[in-house]
């Protein structure tokens, strides 16, 4: 019979991918405790720490890659461990030690970002397509505001309404915009969780070789996800730049009446914070106005909101991997928004509505309620 | 100037200087330097040995003059003064170059240590010939004491000065003393009453002869020093007659307007005139006059208590006329013994105080369990029945950096004491939900032990969520306590009937207005900041001010009862000798310079300088008990009339002029 010692080669291992974050746990437990993955299978986030902090890790397991980092766990952890970076560094041993395999669906992803700049692989020439026909103009040094609305709402069918709608309110609002098109790389955010740092910073560096030769200031991103990793995590790599979330800016134009919203929508109306806009950079209240601003529109606070709202499941790069039915966030979050009689759930993110548009087609009474981004429903009541 | 002979004495400190500062080659150098006469280096300077060595010198070489180059000043200064003063040498003739704190605590090169250690005991050098000797003052220390606060603390520490023969003021800002030991139910591991074991100390004080007891009052002003305290304090109007009322409590009983008693942690309610508890010490009415309809109206509307006082001690001259008094105090000490508040513990939504029904704090569960409380003793949930069911959880904005990093050090402990009460008075199932159990003091493991006996169940785990979301039938109409049983290594739920929160213990929300009035600082956790936090943990920066129990930091009864008495203790020894030594190093006027102009009166803090008439002549005159020696008033001085004793121009100037010597 084996019995364990501790392996510190492997906790050094750990520690310099990135893990020292873990030094300060005290096993205490509220990271399970507020893991929504708990919500629906068993997933002991407080162990994973513990056997990292004595080189026990299992590398082979499926549980390194549960992580759809939250933030659920950070925010409660009396100890300020920085938990997602430790995930982060455990996926960072598997990918670039090879000690084991990374699951399939999240290696061909990062391949596709890698070879074509976006993870569903398609063509980077085709970048710019979803802006064909709105007479858009290419971004160059003087334009005021780049509008980089990521890969999803760019390529993804379910997501393609946001872009339209930012373009077209941005237009009425008359402001001096352009975007990148195919010049534009994935912003990295969810490699860089998923443990690839190499693919990370390549995007990074070309994003801000781009944005630096065009002399970019400001960027208006429609992902939370591009606005973290622009905001917060760019400037490490020299890159300095001034992020909006579309929410912000909506609510600064209709502060300054620079757009108008004249048409009713008597709707009943859930929002659920986005992880990457809440959590992560403390952002509840600018969607909230936005959405009371609508003429008509009936605002309902969900449970679970603000702080304590419960994750879509898509971050981390969960987007891309295959959540087994009965297992999914997006569905307790929609059946939760149904309960309450809401006729549609407004969202502020892409990943968001792609987990929430996904979870329409299985969960009971799914097509009754819509699905909308903020920006379409402002664009709907102008 | 008489022949200057100075002694230089370079400290190793083990190796806290040795170690990076070349003591050997800088004795060398100090003894090449004009008027030093020997220079030696010793491993510890401030041992016995290593002051024989100054006193050895000052009578075997008539060295008049010594330098030790070591730590820094706060550390040893008055040591190596006193080893002076013991060879026979003015204590003023000596100075401390610090080449430890400044030089090789924070550098890592020894050539480059050595060299600025060489600078600075040169500084020192120049500095220390022009160092005159200063006359030795003593003042009388008054022997009345202040202590502020009527908790236990405060009780204590009046209780064992008073008992010394000595006058205590004792101030409580509440309308009777007692804190919050006198709203506990039982006090663990023995499962004393806590009414029964404070109330006699509390009647002590009620009457004890040398305690003045200023209840319902406020320190407004605080002014003087150690000795010489004199202090203003506000006697808030009851608005009645305290000669003659008796206490009976009629008043409360007819007032129609009752309002949510803070003693009863908003469990219960009080009259707008009220006892604020039956064995309130004074045991006298007091009207909150903001709430007072009667007072509110000019005297229009109510009266009731007026009409129902049989003492005549409530009447319309008392409820209107009455008014605020200040009451000016002199101490030679004072003892601050505030206590603290408990956390709020609605900032954390996920537990859901104030939100949900039957979730209590701590400080509410005692004043539940008390037979005298607003339950009668009882265990009861808001529907009246009681509950089969309760969670008790632990660190609640404690160890948390979200809320405050340090353990509330009480908290496993009283939450052991609710588990015994419930299973004494409820006999419901209880669940204790805690990280580690911290069971440290005299009997807190055996009692930990018997709540294991009697069936406790304890779950390890730091709560998530407390969530009335019922996921299943039996969870209907209960609280569902989430958490990760981390010794399982699973989830859990545990559907109970209520829920107790052992929030933290935290500073007063007024602890920035007690600091400023009594010169105290707050550490970084809101606490009041000892003097040293091992060797010297109830006496503060500032001389003559005490402080003891929680507003200290959290602490059991046993520890502020021990902390209380060490504060009277320190007291008593000011007392007891009689007299305090000033500072020799003060303000000193130049008559002859001397414009009579008022600036140093004016900018002055501690108000030690007056222009008065000398000989026909407006002159400042320093108050030498006052002055601390700060030197404002000689920066402001516009003729150069004011110095400061043992930081004159001459002295600073020498000093400052050997810094830019190049050696």
């Amino acid at each position: 019979m084996e019995i364990l010692s501790p392996y510190k080669e492997a906790t050094d291992v750990i520690l310099e991918a990135g893990g020292e974050p873990l030094r300060l746990c005290y096993q205490c437990g509220i990271c399970t405790g507020s893991c929504p993955w708990n919500l629906v299978r068993s997933f002991i986030v407080r162990r994973i720490i513990h056997e990292a902090q004595l080189g026990a890790t299992d590398f082979e397991s499926e549980e390194l890659w549960l992580c759809a980092t939250c933030r659920a766990c950070v925010q409660s952890c009396p100890r300020g461990v920085e938990i997602i970076d430790v995930m982060r560094a455990l996926r960072k041993v598997v990918t670039e030690l090879g000690v084991a395999k990374v699951p399939d669906a999240l290696r061909l992803s990062v391949k596709n970002i890698s070879g074509t700049r976006n993870p569903m692989g398609e063509e980077q020439e085709k970048r710019a397509d979803w802006a064909k026909g709105l007479n858009v103009k290419p971004f160059t040094e003087g334009t005021e505001l780049l509008y980089f609305p990521g890969c999803y709402p760019s390529y993804e069918a379910r997501d393609k309404g946001i872009a339209l709608a930012t373009v077209s309110i941005l237009k009425k609002a008359g402001m001096d915009f352009g975007i990148l098109g195919v010049k534009e790389s994935c912003c990295g955010e969810l490699v860089r969780k998923s443990g690839n740092e190499a693919v990370f910073q390549s995007l990074v560096e070309s994003n801000i070789r781009v944005f630096t030769e065009t002399h970019v200031k400001r960027i208006l991103v429609s992902s939370p996800h591009c606005y973290n990793t622009f905001k917060n995590e760019y400037p490490d790599f020299g890159g300095n730049f001034e992020v909006i979330h579309s929410t912000q800016l909506l609510l600064e134009l209709i502060k300054e009446q620079k757009i108008e919203l004249t048409k009713e929508l008597n709707r009943r109306v859930v929002y659920s914070d986005p992880c990457y806009l809440g959590r992560h950079n403390g952002i509840y209240d600018e969607p909230r106005e936005v959405l009371k601003s609508i003429p008509g529109l009936e605002l309902i606070e969900m449970p679970d909101s603000r702080e304590e709202a419960v994750c879509c499941g898509g971050g981390g790069g969960r987007i891309w991997m295959e959540t087994k039915k009965g297992e999914r966030f997006s569905d307790l979050r929609l059946k939760q928004a149904i309960e309450l009689g809401a006729e549609v759930l407004a969202v502020a993110c892409p990943v968001c509505m792609c987990m929430y548009k996904d979870s329409q087609l299985s969960v009971d009474k799914g097509e009754a309620i819509e699905v909308k981004d903020i920006t379409e429903l402002v664009q709907e009541a102008m | 100037m008489e022949d200057v002979k100075i002694g230089v004495y370079i400290c190793h400190c083990g190796l806290n200087i040795a170690g990076t500062v070349d003591c050997s080659a800088v004795a060398k150098y100090a003894g090449s330097l004009p008027s030093v006469v020997v220079s030696r280096d010793y491993r510890y300077m401030c041992s016995d040995p290593g002051q024989d060595l100054i006193k050895n010198d000052i009578t075997r070489l008539g060295i008049n003059r010594v330098v030790v180059a070591s730590c820094s000043p706060r550390m040893h200064e008055l040591t190596f003064r006193n080893a002076c003063q013991e060879g026979g040498l003015n204590p003023y003739l000596y100075e401390q170059a610090n080449i430890r704190e400044q030089c090789s605590w924070v550098h890592d090169d020894k050539k480059v240590a050595t060299e600025k250690a060489k600078d600075i005991v040169r500084a020192a050098v120049k500095r220390v010939y022009f160092h005159e000797a200063l006359e030795v003052k003593e003042a009388p220390v008054n022997p009345n004491v202040l202590v502020v606060g009527g908790g236990i603390a405060g009780i204590q520490a009046a209780l064992d000065i008073a008992n010394g023969g000595k006058k205590v003021y004792l101030v409580e800002r509440e309308a009777s003393i007692g804190g919050h030991m006198i709203q506990f139910d039982r006090t663990f591991p023995t499962l004393d009453c806590s009414e029964c074991i404070l109330t006699p100390k509390m009647a002590d004080v009620g009457h004890h002869p040398f305690i003045e007891l200023l209840a319902y009052s406020e320190v407004e002003e605080v002014s003087g020093s150690i000795g010489q305290f004199k202090v203003k304090v506000n006697k808030k109007a009851r608005h009645i007659d305290e000669s003659k009322c008796v206490g009976c409590g009629v008043c409360e009983q007819k007032c129609p307007w009752k309002v949510p008693s803070e003693f009863e942690m908003g469990l219960g309610k009080r009259g707008v005139i009220y006892i604020p508890f039956a064995q309130a010490i004074p045991n006298l009415a007091t009207v909150d006059a903001e709430h007072c309809v009667y007072i509110q109206s000019d005297g229009k509307k109510c009266g009731a208590c007026i009409k129902f006082c049989e003492a005549e001690a409530v009447t319309p001259e008392t409820l209107l006329n009455q008014s605020d008094q200040i009451v000016e105090l002199e101490v030679g000490s004072i003892i601050v013994t505030t206590g603290y508040d408990q956390f709020d513990p609605s900032v954390i939504s996920q537990y859901g105080y104030g939100k949900y029904d039957n979730v209590l704090t701590g400080l509410q569960f005692e004043r539940m369990t008390c037979a005298a409380g607003p339950t009668g003793g009882k265990i009861v949930l808001n529907s009246g029945k009681e509950p089969e069911s309760v969670a008790i959880v632990h660190c609640v904005g404690s160890r948390d950096q979200n809320y405050h990093e340090y353990c509330s050090r009480v908290c496993c402990m009283y939450g052991l004491k609710y588990a015994h009460l419930i299973k004494e008075l409820a006999n419901a199932e209880v669940y204790e939900f805690y990280i580690d159990m911290r069971c440290f003091g005299e009997g807190y493991e055996e009692f930990y032990k018997r709540l294991s006996e009697e069936g406790v169940n304890f779950i390890r785990g730091k709560v998530a969520k407390v969530t009335d979301r019922a996921i299943s039938d039996e969870e209907k109409g209960k609280l569902m306590v989430v958490t990760e049983d981390t010794l399982l290594g699973k989830m859990i739920r545990v559907p109970v009937d209520m829920v107790i929160l052992c929030a933290a213990l935290e500073a007063r929300s007024d602890a920035d207005k007690v600091a400023s009035l009594f010169t105290l600082n707050r550490r970084a956790d809101g606490f009041f900041l000892e003097r040293h936090v091992k060797l010297d943990p109830v006496a503060t920066p500032t001389d003559g001010v005490f402080i003891a129990g929680c507003c200290e930091g959290p602490k059991d009864i046993p520890d502020t009862v021990a902390q209380a008495s060490a504060a009277a203790a320190k007291a008593l020894s000011l007392i007891s000798k009689g007299t305090i030594t000033l500072e020799s190093a003060i303000a000193n006027v130049d008559e002859t310079k001397c414009l009579g102009c008022g600036r140093c009166e004016e900018i002055c803090t501690f108000h030690a300088p007056k222009v008065v008439s000398k000989n026909g002549v407006m002159v400042s005159s320093i108050n030498e008990t006052l002055c601390k020696g700060c030197g404002a008033c000689a920066v402001v001085c516009p003729t150069g009339a004011m110095s400061i004793r043992h930081f004159t121009q001459e002295e600073i100037a020498a000093q400052v002029g050997a810094l830019t010597e190049l050696s």
